[in-house]
């Protein structure tokens, strides 16, 4: 929950205003209570003119008010209680305002769950704008009011920009679909379907965010991939940077779940293996003895070869992903390729170098040879950050062998004398790493240790001491004369640990320096107390184990030293020494354990083992933020390991789509083509636009251009299910030399007439239940009447039907009313009264606290008509005063626009004939013989949505009844001489016949 | 938890049902109505999210303090891949904040305010911190820190990117990136946040299409919208999201069409104290000016591409014609870019431009010490070498230093230990030298180790590797432009240990 405790510490922020302002000030609609609790005041004497800016008229100073908004908020101040006076203004008409609101909204809607409903039906209607951007955005700011009640028009609008013709909103589409399932996860399985229909998207624009949603909603649907991965493979290199990050790290894992493993153990690979299938019988029958030769999968090979362009992306994330895919995917004898560049990204950010290092760091454990040619590129610098330093030694660590050594070390003395202590000390470790690593050098490194004893600086010194005790425990025998040295140290050394380890080896090693170690005991009981616990622990230690191999020299000095920790202030050292004076001095009560003292206390060790700290870090991914910091993140995905048998090879294959070859050296930047040249769209225009302007192509091209246009067109005719057309886009990046085939995009143009083909997510459920309601393909803009300011004393009415399904209840129609306030007086108390036929079922709107003058609020309501078109009579009331207002229904605004098939079309009518179906013949006007206008005018006329149609000349539209939820199918048949036959089948006969009439009106209307 | 229903007060009739009673009202349903917020004592009340954050209804409750009782990370289902990004100045204060979500507390940021007050330098922070409900990702640039929260598996590097992307598009904006700047413009910031992240992910990063939907300030631009109260959103759509060429905007219009191109080049080495190299190499970048009209196709050679060892490309070059031919093939962005990176091959000779004759002796009394510092040109090909700078990290004992430099200034900052000696253009014949005595701290023991010594330089019209750009031609447009090449060597990381 941490947007709560965010709020507190917001309140925290003003906490301090005084109230005594705040009291006076308690005027914002939304809190009517006057209590003024200091909490969850503001500071509202800033606050105050924003609010009047806001409801002013002029938009500059609307655009001044949100100006300072947005600055508030960037600052992390609290400006919620302007909520009300910034929704107002989400409607307006200056995109830059707009676009404020918009930043506004996003960021309070989720405080202001029921005003932020005010601003809904303006994304609806903004989601049909014909310009793309303006779609795209509503959809962005919808799908980002984190308002739990609106989640199915967030789904619905979701599911409608998937087909939206502009790749663009589609892509925003995909975004959506993760906001969406933060929202709410229960919506999973129908954004999966949004997902599997995205996931076929050819554009490159929509590909790396609808895996970005695929990885977040349901990665484990890994068989949504098998028919796109191909498709993936070949887009790669054309997606944009951020998108390839997305989806080469989803490709590794669904790599890691279908392919064998290329990696094999002699390590040798056989890169021509697929040569074994032409090969002679005698060598087949040799290879079924042995081990079966490994095959990499051509899908396999295709990831691989289509990702190493990558390596030369600019951007560093790309580069990563494509080397951790090599690691992980490639044979072993392929994945050095990825080195150069790794080694490149060392030249960037200093934040990028720490990543890439940590990552070459884990690799270069495993794969010494890798980075050994680029070793220098690991040499550290004096200006380097210390993590950076610190990364950087602990790589040249991993390289160093038996050839290098010298070199390292040579590296390494030069780091010692660094001025950065720390670093210092990490190179000391380092030495001690290379010297039992590497054990040619062990006691060259050990000598070059022990000059370091005599180093001024103390941590320097310090650390010598710890790493020689390690080295010494390995191979103590030869080097009882750096014992010596070092007990001599200790009179000078004052770093605690450094003391410590010092004590432990003579205790160990005491039989080595039998003279030494109980002269140096000797001094430890004199400083004792003023000892770190640490020395403390160690001197209790050498004295015990002195005792049991010296005691007749250390007897006294022991029981001193015990003495002293039986009544240290420190609990361990006291419970230490009373167990060591057990252990060690016998007495009836020491039961069998001090017989096995001396075994107990001076039982031969193992040495040590000083190893990387980047050992075990593959078991992570590589470049995951789990990698980096070592634990598993929230959200990390494991790398299955390779399957033992490969799954099935052939659920990746698609229906073979026959490629368009051009000549590479033909084409230059793009062609474009949308399918419907009737469309007159203005994606259309631009296409054209665009094909005007790559002016240097010649004749030639713009024939085969004009080629290329006709197969679309012709197919056309076709059955709408198999309407996916190509066409040829030729991009910048697959542009390639000769003998290279060309990148051929397959464009699914199903999806490129937005509100007139729609497709058919749900066509197969359709034909059994009818449920699947789309939004509406018009929006008639004209509003009616409801209350006119003479009669409403000032207060104006308007009402028009948004064509959406209703919030509130399935069965009503959603009505939205504008009221305004024209009087000059406030007007308090705006709300719905008494209503007639007594049954009539409203959803009213909250009531309207108060309307300053000339201001005006939007607001919703659903009626339920009961599929009639007898007028809702209710009565719009306001603290003084109570009108009678109706709002009559035209029959076409009583239905809910359906996508349904052609063939679920025709199931459906067959099912109401006779009298259930009526028609009529009239003449239309010559301009309403096309389909767009035509389509559009029935429309207009209701809500009902277009069913694809194989024939030119038969339209089909399907919808159904608000209330009861009948089904009601329109069919117009163009025939010669402008005559058409309108039919129409539904249950509801009596609607069905006016809504004939309507169109016969509307479509014989010029 | 008693078995059966207990009247808990004596004094009330409610009756505290047990565990059965529960449980038959969780299994049926019954009982038990689900409301956002129940009153569980007198002025007590259980509530979830929503009511939580709904502040009037909480006002009219009487509610005065909220515990956040729930557990686990907030929803348990983040999708996005940059939640949150702060903007945090060197002494610490969070100026600006943006969340593409729910907001996350600032408060998150003290995990990484303590690290930074833990670290010596800012370039010491940590760049991945993990909190316990977040993970902090932060970059250092421009004296300002970009922090950015995460609360799911992501790619350290994309995040890292990003960030560098948006410290860019800043500066690329309003000319540099700094507190005031932001501050200045926040809401032009806010508005490019906006664009440039979608969910936690990144919509449109490229300038090209940034700039067509948020026109840069100028100074004319502003002087005009403030006259007519027009903004500087464009109200036109961005076309280059929509071709296949997402980083060219469409109908580029110029009368002087240009193109240039600076080949520049960087020496990083470490030359140890005797003066032979440890380790070189030439880093190169090709920067990219493009003033033309319409769509031009444009191919760039090299007399000798051979030299490139390791190349990196700007998102407009073909890969594939790279590979097969060695020619930059590409539909340039509008302005300026950077076109290529690349490394010349390591086993080439690097020349190296200039030498350092050097000595520093410490008394071994503890009191002063010398520094004698000589610089003269070594393998320059004929080309003068200018702008010379040396940076020498002093010991920390190092209390001031009393020199004398025959040729520019020399600057000591007693802070940060760090003698800085500007030389400018280097004269072969007199070679510049600066010598004189150092003081250290008294009582101060013998520093144990010498100071390294960085050097800057800059070499114009040259290209050190010998890189050299063949020819330039355009296609897909029928104008002539104006075609011009540039070469700069300098110094990079450019070391040498004393």
């Amino acid at each position: 929950m941490l947007s709560m405790s965010t709020n507190n510490s917001s309140y925290n922020d003003q906490g301090g205003a005084d109230s005594a302002v705040e009291i006076g000030q308690e005027t914002t609609p939304t809190s009517n209570s006057g209590a003024g609790f200091g909490l969850f005041s503001t500071d509202f004497k800033k606050n105050d003119d924003l609010k009047e800016m806001l409801e002013n008229n002029k938009e500059s100073l609307k655009l001044e008010a949100m100006k300072r908004i947005v600055g508030l908020i960037a600052k992390g101040k609290n400006a919620s209680e302007l909520f009300p006076a910034v929704v107002k203004n989400v409607a307006s008409k200056n995109i830059e305002l707009k676009k404020l609101v918009y930043v506004y909204l996003v960021r309070y809607a989720e405080e202001q769950q029921d005003l932020a409903l005010l601003s809904i039906s303006t994304f609806q209607r903004a989601l049909k704008d014909p310009n793309q951007l303006i779609r795209a955005s509503a959809l962005r700011v919808l799908s980002s009011i984190r308002v739990p009640i609106i989640i199915p028009i967030m789904m619905l609008a979701i599911k409608e920009a998937a087909s939206d013709m502009s790749p663009y909103v589609r892509k925003t589409s995909a975004h959506a679909i993760q906001k969406l399932y933060s929202l709410d996860p229960d919506q999973k399985e129908h954004l999966i379907e949004v997902i599997e229909k995205l996931l076929k998207d050819k554009s490159t624009l929509v590909a790396g965010s609808v895996v970005m949603a695929f990885e977040e909603v349901c990665p484990e649907r890994i068989d949504l991939i098998h028919k796109n991965y191909r498709k993936l493979c070949n887009l790669l290199v054309d997606v944009e940077e951020w998108g390839q990050v997305v989806i080469i790290s989803m490709l590794t894992r669904y790599a890691r779940t279908q392919f064998t493993s290329p990696w094999r153990e002699d390590g040798v690979f056989d890169e021509n293996s697929e040569r074994a299938f032409y090969e002679s019988d005698e060598e087949k029958t040799r290879d079924d003895t042995e081990i079966k030769p490994y095959t990499m999968d051509p899908d396999h090979r295709l990831l691989l070869r289509n990702t190493k362009p990558l390596l030369q992306s600019r951007n560093t994330a790309v580069v990563m992903s494509v080397a951790q895919l090599y690691w992980h995917l490639a044979p072993r004898n392929e994945v050095s390729i990825v080195t150069k560049s790794l080694v490149r990204l060392l030249r960037s950010h200093r934040e990028v170098q720490y990543i890439v290092l940590q990552n070459i760091a884990t690799m270069s454990i495993q794969r010494k040879g890798m980075f050994e040619p680029y070793m220098k590129s690991f040499y550290v610098r004096s200006t380097d950050a210390t993590h950076i330093k610190s990364l950087k030694l602990e790589i040249l660590t991993n390289l160093a062998n038996e050839a290098n050594i010298s070199t390292i070390l040579r590296e390494f003395q030069t780091y010692v004398k660094s001025q950065d202590k720390q670093f210092a000390a990490g190179t000391i470790q380092a030495i001690g790493r290379c010297a039992t690593n590497i054990s040619e050098v062990t006691d060259t490194c050990l000598n070059g240790l022990v000059l370091l004893l005599s180093n001024r600086d103390e941590t320097v010194v310090a650390e010598s001491v710890v790493v020689i005790k390690k080295l010494l425990q390995a191979q103590p025998s030869q080097h009882s004369d750096i014992i010596k040295h070092m007990a001599k140290l200790l009179d000078n050394i004052t770093v605690s640990m450094a003391r410590a380890s010092i004590l432990w080896l003579i205790g160990e090693y005491c039989e080595r320096v039998p003279k030494i170690a109980p002269d140096v005991l000797r001094k430890m009981a004199k400083s004792f107390t003023s000892e770190e616990d640490i020395v403390k622990l160690q001197t209790v230690n050498l004295a015990a184990k002195l005792y049991l191999t010296n005691s007749k020299q250390t007897k006294l000095l022991t029981q001193y030293i015990l003495n002293l920790g039986k009544y240290d202030q420190n609990y361990d050292i006291r419970d230490r020494t009373r167990f060591i004076r057990q252990l060690i001095v016998p007495n009836e009560k020491s039961g069998a354990l001090s017989k096995y003292a001396r075994r107990i206390l001076l039982a031969p060790k193992p040495a040590p083992v000083l190893e990387s700290a980047y050992k075990d870090r593959d078991r992570y991914q590589l470049g995951t933020l789990s990698h980096t910091i070592n634990t598993k993140a929230s959200g990390y995905l494991e790398l299955s390991d390779w399957p033992a048998v490969a799954p099935d090879q052939s659920v990746r294959n698609v229906e073979v789509i026959e490629p368009v070859r051009i000549h590479p050296s033909i084409c230059t930047a793009l062609f474009h083509f949308c399918p419907d040249s009737s469309q007159s769209s203005e994606e259309s225009e631009k296409s054209s636009s665009q094909s005007e302007k790559s002016s240097s192509e010649s004749d030639i091209e713009q024939k085969k251009k004009k080629k290329m246009k006709k197969p679309p067109q012709k197919k056309n005719v076709k059955p709408p299910n198999k309407d996916r057309y190509q066409s040829v886009m030729c991009k910048p990046n697959s542009w390639v030399g000769p003998g290279f085939g060309a990148c051929v995009c397959v464009c699914d143009f199903s999806s490129c007439r937005m509100n007139l083909l729609r497709p058919h997510l749900f066509s197969r459920r359709l034909s059994v239940v009818i449920s699947c309601v789309s939004g509406p393909a018009f929006v008639p803009e004209k509003s009616h009447n409801l209350l006119h300011r003479m009669t409403g004393k000032g207060l104006a009415a308007q009402y028009q039907f948004t064509r959406q399904p209703c919030l509130y209840q399935p069965n009503m129609v959603s009505v939205q009313i504008s009221l305004t306030n024209t009087s000059d007086h406030r007007l308090e108390q705006i709300h719905i009264g008494e209503r007639s036929p007594a049954g009539l079922k409203i959803h009213c709107f909250n009531t309207i606290e108060f309307l300053e003058p000339d201001a005006s609020v939007t607001v919703s309501m659903g009626i339920d008509f009961n599929d009639s078109t007898q007028a809702a009579n209710f009565q719009l009331c306001t603290k003084e005063d109570q009108f009678s207002v109706s709002i009559q229904p035209a029959v076409g605004d009583l239905f809910l626009a359906v996508t349904m098939t052609e063939q679920d079309f025709r199931k459906e009518q067959g099912k109401l004939q006779g009298m259930n179906e009526c028609s009529a013949t009239i003449t239309v006007t010559a301009e309403n013989t096309s389909s767009q206008p035509l389509n559009r005018r029935v429309a207009a006329m209701a809500n009902v949505g277009v069913v694809p149609s194989g024939q030119d000349n038969v339209h089909r539209f399907a919808g159904k009844t608000a209330c009861s939820g009948a089904v009601l199918l329109v069919t117009v048949e163009l025939r010669e001489s402008s005559a058409a036959v309108i039919t129409i089948n539904t249950e509801k006969s009596v609607m069905g016949s006016m809504l004939l009439r309507d169109l016969k009106k509307s479509l014989a209307q010029a | 938890m008693s078995h059966e229903a207990v009247r808990v007060d004596p004094d009330m009739e409610y009756l505290t049902p047990g565990v059965v009673d529960l449980e038959q009202m969780f299994w049926t349903g019954l009982g038990a109505t689900y409301t956002h917020c129940n009153q569980v004592w007198p002025n007590l009340y259980i509530g979830d999210k929503k009511t939580a954050l709904e502040k009037p209804g909480l006002v009219e409750m009487g509610v005065t303090h909220i515990i956040n009782a729930a557990e686990g990370t907030w929803n348990n289902v983040s999708t996005e891949m940059i939640h949150s990004l702060f903007l945090v100045n060197p002494s610490g204060d969070i100026f600006l904040e943006k969340h593409w979500k729910s907001v996350v507390s600032r408060s998150v940021c003290d995990y990484f305010l303590e690290a930074r007050e833990k670290a010596l330098d800012p370039e010491d922070v940590p760049p991945v911190i993990s909190t316990p409900h977040h993970y902090l990702i932060s970059i250092y640039r421009d004296k300002l820190f970009f922090l950015s929260v995460i609360q799911t598996e992501v790619p350290p590097l994309f995040v890292i990117e990003f960030l560098h992307r948006v410290a860019e598009m800043i500066q690329d904006y309003f000319g540099e990136c700094s507190e005031t700047v932001i501050k200045d413009n926040v809401v032009m910031v806010y508005e490019l946040l906006e664009e440039m992240l979608d969910n936690g992910f990144p919509l449109a990063t490229e300038s090209n299409v940034l700039k067509e939907m948020i026109r840069p300030p100028t100074i004319l631009r502003s002087v005009v919208n403030t006259l007519t109260g027009s903004s500087n959103v464009g109200d036109k759509l961005p076309t280059g999201q929509l071709s296949t060429i997402p980083w060219r905007r469409a109908g580029v219009k110029y009368t002087n069409n240009e193109a240039y191109f600076d080949v520049v080049e960087e020496i990083d080495a470490i030359l140890d104290r005797t003066g032979t190299t440890v380790f070189a190499e030439i880093q190169g970048v090709v920067e990219a000016c493009v003033k033309l009209s319409g769509m031009p196709d444009l191919t760039l050679s090299f007399m000798n591409p051979r030299l490139l060892d390791d190349v990196s490309f700007h998102p407009c070059v073909r890969y594939k014609r790279w590979e097969s031919e060695r020619v930059l093939s590409f539909i340039p962005p509008d302005g300026n870019f950077t076109l290529m990176t690349y490394h010349v091959n390591a086993q080439n000779l690097v020349a190296i431009p200039v030498y350092v004759k050097h000595s520093i002796n410490f008394f071994e009394s503890g009191s002063g010490g010398r520094l004698d510092l000589t610089v003269g040109p070594k393998q320059t090909m004929g080309k003068t070498v200018e702008g010379v700078l040396v940076t020498v990290h002093m010991p920390k004992t190092v209390l001031s230093v009393s020199l004398n430099a025959t040729q520019g200034s020399y600057t000591y900052d007693n802070a940060t230990k760090v003698l800085v000696w500007d030389i400018g253009k280097l004269n072969p014949q007199k070679l510049p030298n600066l010598r004189g005595s150092l003081s250290l701290q008294t009582g101060a023991p013998k520093p144990e180790e010498n100071p390294s010594l960085n050097i800057d330089l800059k070499i114009q019209q040259l290209a050190i590797s010998g890189l050299k750009v063949n020819r330039l031609d355009m296609f897909g447009e029928k104008y002539k432009p104006f075609k011009g090449v540039k070469y700069i060597t300098k110094a990079g990381k450019f070391q040498v240990r004393m």
